[in-house]
This record gives structure tokens, C-alpha cells and sequence, in this order.
């Protein structure tokens, strides 16, 4: 299958390595990536920060870089809700690809870690990705999965929020990262590089936690190397 | 009268006079209200997700009452006036006040026609939003609030800091010590919860008793028949409503149904949403007066305070489908952590965020601030009974609400770089070389920076930052696919 990819514009710039693994899992299953240049953001963070105006103008031209395109997916659940809701792009969050689209849960990857996993907001409650992406998890040869208290609970990132409210937002964080650290895990999985950002970053203050991973690097990986 | 705001000095209360991100900072460092709340919402939460999910058709009864209370929006005019018409008819008084300076008058009017000095209160959010017993207080007149939680609040001079639990940032030790202090004729030495609710009720029944008139509010306002309903767990509510000789009650609008039947959805939905039962304890229903039976005087003041300017907007309007029921308090991480005061406003949480700034207009003191108390976590909507999309509104109201002058001229720039392909491609390459120093500096932090200067201080005060990349994914893809 062609498949496009919306990498987004956080991973283009400071998480490319998540770009990278979906690639490399699609590749690796068989199929062709195609990267349409005219990409950047898909206008998520003027939109929620409250700009319509330059919000729309990112929507379209994401839409216009995509044009012609059957199916475009993306390893971000919050841009995928995005463009979801505002454009009429067949864009597809990686674990509602794999899964439904192309009938997959294992994916032919090797993870000897302990991993606990996030679900973002955006993928929970506007996507409704349900247990897809634990489901891939649940398929790679050597992975030990553990449940992470309150899961459903906010981590407190937000866009500007983390910087408009950032008292609260700490916070939240707070309490997300004592949970991952009370997991005992090697790594925090999410579906969203900016949650992970966010977690990350309070998660590297914590001696012993859990490192953050997006969850295409651990679908991508297949021998003992640590990603992240 | 039109005025929207009333005199200064005397601020609605539901206009925050501090700017949401300073009142939040300030309640977190309460640790003891932190855990109060953390404790209270979380029972409440685990209380109501547990019977909701015994409804099998709860979606579908979500959709209905939605569709009921659109329908209701959409005609107002209409069903207040066919209110005006039933209740009148079967002996109420009803009365129409445009703002809380209007309708606090008319209150204050026909309190003072009885020769009263005192009033007894059921609880009510229209009467706290209009800040009636301040106005009465004004008056030379005294207003008992004799819900168990709003009694504490007054007897503390607090103000609600929740919808449904006004007094959920006290804990049992605090009430004892409170009723210690200022409830006239306790004696009690224990927090026992059981031994404080009955000695607000020794205090409470002595105030029933000599009452002569009687405030309330209203759950659902019935247009075909002229019918209050008000629901409440105490049954303090109904000694009021049938006690006294005369009965005044604060109605917003919006809170009309169309038909008497439209009540069952209404009554399935709150007490499941708010205190987490199947069924409410005291559901009180009257129309209008009944001789030798209840009050011998009922008014009705329905009230808009900005609510048909709320109605207009397209988007923003759903907030007005809100029965108070406080799931969405409940649930919000946000309100669990910085509690109600933090809202500035007696409409607090992801609702408030989205009422209060409506009802005042978002010039009112520093209620444009309130739409960015949250995360779009989407909790809220999730739990709503009304389905109202608090974080569409949210998102709604940011965009129509000021912004600073530096922001929106980043947000600007932002824009104009990123929907064309050179100039992404050149700011992605200026962030790779500007970040080499930082890289270097990150590197004794996994790759991450530690401390950076203000602005970006908001963010490396909390975590950690994420540095550019030494090659961005689209020079990956380049090198590597596009050969």
C-alpha cells in the first residue's frame, strides 16, 4: 500500500527519530512511504492557543500537501484529531493503520524492556483508540507491560498551557511522573511526542524513571538496543 | 435597568478580580486543601462513573436531553412567556429581571413588603451568581442558607467553591472547629460526621420554624404547567418551600423545559451525574399556590443576566444546557488540584471556564482568562449529561476572547513560517545550528535542557526541554529516500 506520512511538526524538528521508526515499521511490513514536502503543521497550536486565522491557513495547506492521497498516517494522536476534525484528509493515527487498516498487530518487532504505557488525551477520548495501540505492544517478542496507575488522567501538558498555567501544569506532571516511577518500568510508551515532551522532561529529573518512548520506536525496534 | 456590571465595589460574583494562572499558583501551595479535594473528588468520581455505567441507554438519554434544551434555547421568548402565562394563572407572581441589579431589587422589594428581617434560603446558584444575599444584607435584611454545605460556607464568610459541594475544601475537623466558633448554641467536641449534621439541624429547625419567608432557585422551570422543580438531598429545601408564607424563587431561563414530560430524562440524569445515585431523595415539584397548602405567596424571578446574549452565539450557547449537576468539576484535573476559589467565580471548573466569561462578557475583571484554565483533556465532555463540548467552547472562546500584543505577534510569525515548504525548511535548519550550543550544554542532561531564560523559564522550571535535532526528519528523509 502507499501510504503518506504526516510526520508533524514537532517530530520534523526535535523528535525526527519517531518519523524514522514509522517509516521503518511500514517499510519493513511491506509497504511505500511517500513524504509530500509541503507538509509542516497541521495548526493544532493556533487553533487551541486561540488563533482561527493562521490555524486555517496551516489546515489548508496541509490539506493541499496531501491532496491525492488515499491514505495518510501519522504517529501523532492530538494532530490526527486535528486534521480530523477540520480537514476531510483519510488521516489515520499509526496504531488505527496497522490495526484496522492493515490488519496487523504484530508487527515483527523484538523489546526486551519493561514498558508502561499512556494513553494520551487526544487518542482516549477524541480518537477512541481504545487498547490498539496496547494491542501492538502486546505482540512484541520480549516486552513486559505494565499498567500504569490513573492512566486516564491528563499529564498536564496542554500546549500553552504548560507555559500559561505552568503552576498547574507542574503539577499534573507531578503526580503523572510519581506513577510512571511507581511502575517500575524501563520506559513511559505514549502516541503523542508532545505529551512525551512534556513527560520526558519531568521523567529526567526523577532518578530511576522510566525513559519516555513513543511507541513506533518500540514497534521499530528488533534487537536488545535501548531507543529514546 | 440594563447596566451589565453593577457599581464599583461591589463585582458579581462571577468575575474573577484575579488572573486564573496567579489564583491556581496561589491555591496549590495548600497542600491540606489539595488533599482535601483530591480525596472528596475522587470518591465522588469512582460514585458516579459506578452507577452511570448501569444505564444502558445513558448515550441516548445524553442525546435527548441535549436536543430538549437546543430546543429550549432556541425558543425562549416563546416559553417564558408561556411560563409567565401558566404560573401565573394558577396564583404565582412572575416577575422578569434583565440583570442581578434588576432582579436582587425585585427580591429585596418583596422581602421588605412582609417586614422581615431574616430569610431562610434553599440552595441556589442563580441567587450566588447574582450575589442576592449580600444585596439583602445591604437591605438590613439576613439570609439563612440552610443547605448543610452552603450554611458552612456562610457561617465561615467563605465563598462556594464548588457547584454542587460548596464547602468540599473543608474537611470534618475544619466544620467542627467552624461550628465551634460560630454556630449559636453548639456544644459538640467531636468531628464525628453524624454529631455535626445533627447540630446544624437543631440550629436549622429553630430557623425553619420562625421563617416567614422563603428564597429558593430552581432545577427545571416548567413552561406547559407553570412548575418548579427542585431537587436536593437534605429535605432542608422542602421545610423552606413549604413552611413559610411566602416563597420568592430566582430562576434562570434557561432552566424552562418545554413539557412536563420532559422532566423524566432530567431526573434520570442529575442525581446519577452529581451526587452519584440512582435516584434524588428530595424532589420537590409545585405550581403556583394552593390554599391551606404550602406558601400563600409564590414569585418567580426568571432571570437572564446576559444569558439570551449567551443564547445568540452558535457555538457558545450549548454552555446554557448546564444543569449544574458538577460531573465535570468532578473530573477535571485541573479543579482537582487548585479547587474552586481559583475561578474567581461561584461557577467554577471546566463550566465556570465557559459560563462565567459569557454571562460577564470576557472584559469583566480577568474572566479572559478563564478559557485557558485547561488542558482540552476532554474529561469533561465525557461525563457531561448534557453533552455540552466544554473544550470546543473553550477553544471558542479563546479565539474570540484578547490576546497580548507579543503573543499574537509570535503566533504570527509562527503561522507564515510554517505553511510554506522553503521557509519551514530554512527555520528547521536555523534551529538545528542555534541548538548546536545548546546541544553541547544538554549533553550532561541526556540531551536535554535544563535551565533556559524567560519565557521559556515557564517550561524548564517544571521539566526538562527537548533541544532541535542535529538533522530534522525531512533532511533524514532526503538523505535517505529521495535519491
Amino acid at each position: 500500500m502507499r501510504i503518506a506520512l504526516f510526520v508533524t511538526c514537532l517530530n520534523d524538528a526535535l523528535f525526527p527519530r519517531v518519523g524514522i521508526a514509522t517509516v521503518t515499521v511500514l517499510e519493513r511490513l511491506g509497504h511505500t512511504v511517500t513524504f509530500p514536502a509541503g507538509q509542516s503543521c497541521c495548526g493544532q497550536l493556533h487553533a487551541n492557543t486561540g488563533y482561527p486565522g493562521p490555524a486555517r491557513a496551516l489546515e489548508q495547506s496541509t490539506e493541499a500537501a496531501f491532496a491525492g492521497h488515499d491514505v495518510v498516517v501519522s504517529p501523532s494522536g492530538s494532530c490526527v484529531a486535528h486534521l480530523r476534525a477540520h480537514t476531510r484528509l483519510p488521516v489515520y493515527e499509526l496504531s488505527e493503520l496497522l490495526v484496522d487498516v492493515l490488519a496487523v498487530t504484530d508487527v515483527g518487532a523484538r523489546f526486551p524492556y519493561r514498558v508502561t504505557y499512556h494513553p494520551t488525551c487526544h487518542g482516549l477520548r477524541m480518537l477512541r483508540l481504545g487498547d490498539r495501540p496496547l494491542r501492538l505492544l502486546g505482540a512484541v517478542r520480549d516486552l513486559e507491560l505494565l499498567g500504569l496507575p490513573e492512566p486516564e488522567q491528563c499529564c498536564g501538558f496542554g500546549g500553552t498551557f504548560a507555559l500559561k498555567n505552568a503552576a498547574v501544569s507542574g503539577a499534573m506532571l507531578a503526580d503523572k511522573c510519581a506513577h510512571a516511577v511507581a511502575t517500575g518500568a524501563d520506559y513511559l510508551a505514549a502516541a503523542d511526542s508532545s505529551c512525551l515532551a512534556h513527560i520526558g522532561g519531568g521523567l529526567a529529573r526523577r532518578p530511576g524513571a522510566p525513559r519516555p518512548v513513543h511507541y513506533a520506536e518500540i514497534l521499530a525496534a528488533t534487537g536488545a538496543g535501548a531507543v529514546g | 435597568m440594563s447596566t451589565r456590571h453593577p457599581p464599583p465595589g461591589r463585582q458579581l460574583p462571577i468575575v474573577a478580580v484575579t488572573p486564573f494562572p496567579r489564583a491556581a499558583a496561589g491555591a496549590l501551595r495548600d497542600a491540606q486543601l489539595r488533599a482535601n479535594l483530591g480525596r472528596a473528588t475522587r470518591t465522588i468520581r469512582e460514585k458516579r462513573a459506578a452507577v452511570v455505567a448501569e444505564v444502558p441507554d445513558w448515550e441516548q438519554l445524553r442525546d435527548r436531553a441535549a436536543r430538549v434544551k437546543d430546543d429550549v434555547l432556541d425558543r425562549l421568548p416563546e416559553l417564558v412567556d408561556r411560563f409567565t402565562r401558566a404560573a401565573t394563572a394558577a396564583g404565582a407572581t412572575v416577575h422578569h429581571a434583565t440583570d442581578a441589579a434588576a432582579a436582587n431589587a425585585v427580591v429585596t422589594d418583596l422581602v421588605r413588603a412582609q417586614g422581615v428581617d431574616r430569610v431562610v434560603k434553599v440552595k441556589s446558584m442563580a441567587t450566588q451568581e447574582i450575589g442576592l444575599n449580600e444585596a439583602l444584607a445591604a437591605a438590613g435584611v439576613t439570609a439563612v442558607e440552610t443547605d448543610l454545605a452552603e450554611l458552612i460556607v456562610q457561617l465561615a464568610d467563605d465563598t462556594p467553591s464548588h457547584i454542587l459541594v460548596p464547602a468540599i475544601h473543608y474537611n470534618r475537623g475544619q466544620i467542627r472547629e467552624l461550628f465551634a466558633r460560630r454556630m449559636p448554641g453548639f456544644h459538640a467536641d467531636s468531628d464525628d460526621p453524624a454529631v455535626l449534621a445533627g447540630a446544624a439541624r437543631d440550629y436549622l429547625r429553630r430557623t425553619f420554624l420562625a421563617a416567614r419567608v422563603a428564597i429558593c432557585g430552581a432545577n427545571f422551570a416548567v413552561a406547559e404547567t407553570g412548575s418548579l422543580v427542585v431537587v436536593e438531598s437534605e429535605g432542608n429545601g422542602r421545610m423552606c418551600l413549604t413552611l413559610p408564607d411566602t416563597l420568592i424563587a430566582v430562576v434562570g431561563v434557561e432552566k424552562l423545559l418545554p413539557r412536563f414530560v420532559d422532566l423524566g430524562d432530567f431526573l434520570r440524569l442529575l442525581p446519577r451525574s452529581s451526587t452519584g445515585e440512582r435516584m434524588n431523595p428530595y424532589t420537590s415539584i409545585f405550581t403556583g399556590v394552593t390554599p391551606g397548602d404550602g406558601p400563600r405567596r409564590l414569585h418567580v424571578v426568571l432571570l437572564d443576566n446576559g444569558r439570551r446574549r449567551v443564547a445568540a452565539d452558535p457555538v457558545g450557547r450549548a454552555a446554557l444546557r448546564c444543569i449544574r449537576c458538577s460531573a465535570c468539576l468532578n473530573v477535571c484535573p485541573v479543579y482537582e488540584r487548585v479547587g474552586g476559589h481559583a475561578y474567581g467565580s461561584v461557577y467554577p471548573g471546566p463550566i465556570g471556564a465557559i459560563l462565567s466569561p459569557q454571562l460577564t462578557g470576557q472584559d469583566a475583571g480577568h474572566n479572559a482568562t478563564l478559557p485557558y484554565a485547561s488542558t482540552l483533556c476532554g474529561a469533561c465532555y465525557d461525563v457531561c449529561p448534557v453533552k455540552i463540548d466544554i473544550p470546543a467552547i473553550l477553544v471558542h472562546l479563546r479565539q474570540t476572547g484578547p490576546k497580548p500584543a507579543a503573543e499574537r505577534a509570535a503566533m504570527a510569525w509562527l503561522g507564515w513560517t510554517m505553511r510554506d515548504r522553503r521557509r519551514w525548511r530554512a527555520a528547521l535548519r536555523a534551529a538545528r545550528s542555534g541548538g548546536r550550543p545548546l546541544r553541547v550544554l544538554g549533553r550532561r542532561h541526556g540531551g536535554r535542557l535544563r535551565r533556559a531564560p524567560w519565557p521559556l523559564s515557564a517550561w524548564t522550571t517544571h521539566r526538562d526541554a527537548p533541544l532541535p535535532a542535529e538533522e530534522s526528519f525531512r533532511d533524514w528523509w532526503h538523505r535517505t529516500h529521495d535519491s
